[in-house]
């Protein structure tokens, strides 16, 4: 009984010091430094991102009294209706002809700051980002006023060449027109900014070696500005279509979806039904259908990431 | 440093001694002792309206011994309705809480029943009016008392001046101050040569056609005095109606004498109209006018609020009241009650009128004649027939008498309005009607 007993204890004494060994190797890891570092974050993420997502997927999977479960049937009611479907086209609409011209704009802008002697070009990087850096529902409150139907200042300004009046928020086309134009006037300057950090890393040599080559200016875009910036434009445009798909405010504030429900986009709608309507199930199923696309985009990105890694 | 410790015989001698103090000594009330409220109200537009609330309530903590916190919340952005969403997903939140005219029926199972304190309000104020009813109950059951702070008529608002120059139409004589309506040529028809003569006249009428609520009540009375409902008190989808398609031809010629852009007024939209002196008449409580007061009195001088036109089937008038609910999760529920009571008083609801200059409406019948709206101006008798105090419209709400939650849908998403515009942009009819039958049927999931 005795020897059993010392027995135990001889075994057990080099379990522990083994256990505290590893756990003090565990501990000068650096993944397990790095993983303690980021806990508060990811802790922080639960709380706030993954346990409000896994909350709209509940509330999408209950009746409109929020009482019974319905499972997909919140979708299935979705894809029967006209309004949704036009919802999903203005949605794509709105994002992608948003992001293009950003990206356009951003582009040129960028090469123009770029071209600016240094001196200056802290001056001119600063009031282009301006639009950018007001919060977008204070600006857009502006833009109102300046689209006002009846007291638009664009079109009294339009009237001294004899044009207008336009129905900037009035009629259909000139309302996505409008939508459009003020998210592209605030998510501009971002591509800027970023597309100029990129052209600003472009080695200079690059550019003297397709001189000496006889390149002009437009292959000297296409075949050396462009290849090396292609990561950045990838990932700006990628980032950008997420936010500019999941845009509220300045369709809200602008349009509210009107007229006729033309400028509806994903938030927008969901609000509408699911706040103004108290149908929250079927508002929280309108925003979750914009998870799957926006999916697509991520991997997209995170796949860009990797693979930008892997090459460096 | 020394400690002094205490043996076991003094610790079982200091217990009871404490314990007989406790058990011997008188109750003392304390200050709160009925416990605490948390309210959250309106937040007013008008300014100053708030503190009238906010004194009732303290008048009424003083004497009740409870302890109050008031919060007064925005409808701005949604931000009232967003609160009352989230406090019902999360079944807590304020005891007592202001809700907007349809929100008691959306949440009418989370909602304490008030029938013990609604019927003597009623005894005591006078019956109210059926917009009420319908808004408030829901199969015998009372939801919530009707607030008066908030509620409103949105009655035509008319230049004196404009309306007699252009159209030959003096609506001081059709709604005398101090006398009953003399209004029976005031029909839809009328309406109508008024709007097209005055829109002649190069000041046409403001009547937003957008999706926010201005637009959509306007529209809904206008149904109503056509006898056009989109779904009927049963629930059946009654879209394709000659009634419905008589409303239908009446905005058809409306739009055409109304301002171009009126697809994407707002509920600000009109007021400015007034205010900017670019139209003969908008649709609106008497907060338009009041802004015409401060910043452009000679305008404010010409503005007479009245009543609807008649048309076909009667006279209607859009009425939005807000309500006071007692969560079902609310843990001062029977203070809630006194404090609702309290403020339901004549007394204290003459006080939240004055306070609001006439803004906020009892939905009592024996409170549609208090002297606030006898002496508003300029012009003096300016909100005279404001309260409807001969009753001769009907106050409704727009898309009733559908099942509220129904009804909901249809004014949440404008149909109405979506409607008229559509139509009046040359769609075919039966296109029109076709897509708002699918429309409604679609607002029918429970």
């Amino acid at each position: 009984m005795v020897d059993a007993v010392i027995g135990e204890n001889t075994v057990a004494r080099p379990r522990r010091a083994a256990g505290r060994k590893g756990l003090r190797h565990a501990l000068k890891r650096k993944s397990t430094a790095a993983f303690l570092m980021t806990l508060p974050l990811i802790l922080l993420i639960v709380l706030l991102v993954v346990y409000p997502a896994l909350y709209s997927v509940h509330l999408a999977t209950l009746n409109k009294s929020m009482q019974r479960f319905v499972g997909l049937g919140n979708f299935e009611f979705l894809f029967k209706r006209d309004t949704f479907w036009l919802v999903v086209k203005q949605s794509c609409i709105f994002a992608i002809t948003a992001v293009v011209f950003k990206a356009l704009i951003g582009f040129i802008v960028a090469h123009f700051v770029h071209n600016i002697p240094a001196k200056g070009q802290r001056k001119w990087r600063g009031m282009l980002l301006v639009p950018w850096v007001i919060p977008p529902a204070m600006s857009t409150l502006a833009w109102l006023w300046l689209f006002d139907p009846s007291y638009s200042a664009f079109n009294y300004t339009l009237a001294f060449f004899g044009i207008g009046p336009i129905p900037w928020t009035g009629d259909a086309a000139w309302a996505r027109f409008s939508v459009i134009l003020v998210n592209v006037w605030y998510g501009a300057p971002f591509f800027m900014i970023m597309y100029l950090a990129a052209l600003k890393s472009v080695p200079e040599q690059l550019y003297e070696a397709a001189a000496i080559d006889g390149a002009n200016w437009w292959q000297r875009i296409w075949y050396v500005t462009l290849p090396m910036m292609r990561n950045i434009i990838a990932i700006t445009t990628l980032f950008s279509l997420i936010v500019t798909f999941a845009n509220f405010d300045i369709v809200r504030i602008l349009t509210a979806g009107g007229p006729l429900d033309k400028t509806h986009i994903f938030a927008t709608w969901a609000f509408r039904v699911g706040i103004e309507g108290s149908d929250i199930p079927l508002g929280a199923s309108v925003s979750l259908f914009m998870v799957p696309i926006l999916a697509v985009a991520a991997i997209f990105i995170l796949r860009d990431v990797s693979k930008r890694g892997n090459e460096s | 440093m020394s400690r002094r410790k205490l043996n076991r015989r003094q610790f079982v001698a200091a217990t009871a001694a404490s314990s007989a103090v406790l058990i011997t000594a008188p109750y003392v009330r304390g200050a709160y002792a009925a416990g605490k409220l948390s309210m959250g109200f309106w937040d007013h537009w008008v300014p100053g309206a708030n503190q009238a609330s906010t004194d009732l309530v303290n008048e009424w903590a003083a004497k009740e011994k409870v302890e109050v916190q008031i919060d007064y919340i925005t409808s701005q952005g949604k931000k009232i309705e967003l609160t009352i969403a989230a406090e019902g997903a999360a079944k807590s939140g304020h005891d007592l809480i202001a809700m907007p005219t349809w929100w008691p029926h959306a949440h009418a199972e989370l909602l304490e029943p008030v029938n013990d304190i609604m019927e003597p309000i009623i005894q005591e104020n006078g019956a109210v009016n059926g917009t009420v009813k319908y808004l408030g109950q829901s199969g015998g059951k009372w939801l919530a008392v009707p607030a008066c702070v908030g509620s409103q008529i949105k009655g035509p608002c008319t230049r004196i001046d404009l309306m007699k120059k252009h159209a030959g139409i003096d609506v001081q004589e059709l709604y005398p101050a101090g006398g009953p309506p003399k209004a029976d040529s005031w029909t839809t028809e009328t309406f109508l040569k008024a709007a097209e003569a005055c829109q002649k006249g190069g000041v046409p009428f403001g009547i937003g056609l957008g999706e926010t609520t201005d637009s959509v009540d306007s529209a809904g009375a206008f149904f109503q005095a056509f006898g056009a409902e989109l779904v009927n008190a049963k629930g059946d989808v009654t879209v394709k109606t000659d009634a419905v398609r008589q409303s239908l031809e009446f905005y058809k010629r409306l739009i055409a004498a109304l301002p171009p852009d009126v697809a994407s007024w707002d509920d600000a939209s009109n007021n400015k109209w007034l205010v900017s002196g670019k139209g003969a008449m908008i649709m609106n409580p008497p907060s338009a006018w009041a802004v015409a007061k401060r910043d452009a009195p000679q305008i404010a001088e010409q503005c007479w609020t009245h009543g609807f036109p008649a048309g076909p089937k009667g006279r209607f008038a859009p009425f939005l009241p807000y309500f006071w609910s007692i969560w079902s999760f609310s843990k001062n529920k029977e203070a809630a009650k006194s404090l609702i009571v309290h403020l339901s008083k004549p007394s204290s609801i003459e006080k939240m009128v004055v306070a609001s200059g006439g803004y906020d409406l009892p939905a009592y019948e024996k409170l549609t004649t208090l002297k606030v709206w006898q002496e508003q101006g300029p012009p003096t008798g300016t909100l005279y027939h404001y309260p409807n105090p001969y009753n001769h419209q009907t106050l409704s709400i727009a898309a009733s008498p559908a099942p509220p939650k129904i009804a909901q849908q249809i004014y949440a998403q404008a149909t109405m309005t979506k409607m008229c515009l559509r139509y009046a942009q040359g769609e075919k009819m039966e296109a029109t009607l076709a897509w708002a039958e699918g429309e409604c049927e679609g607002f029918m999931r429970s």
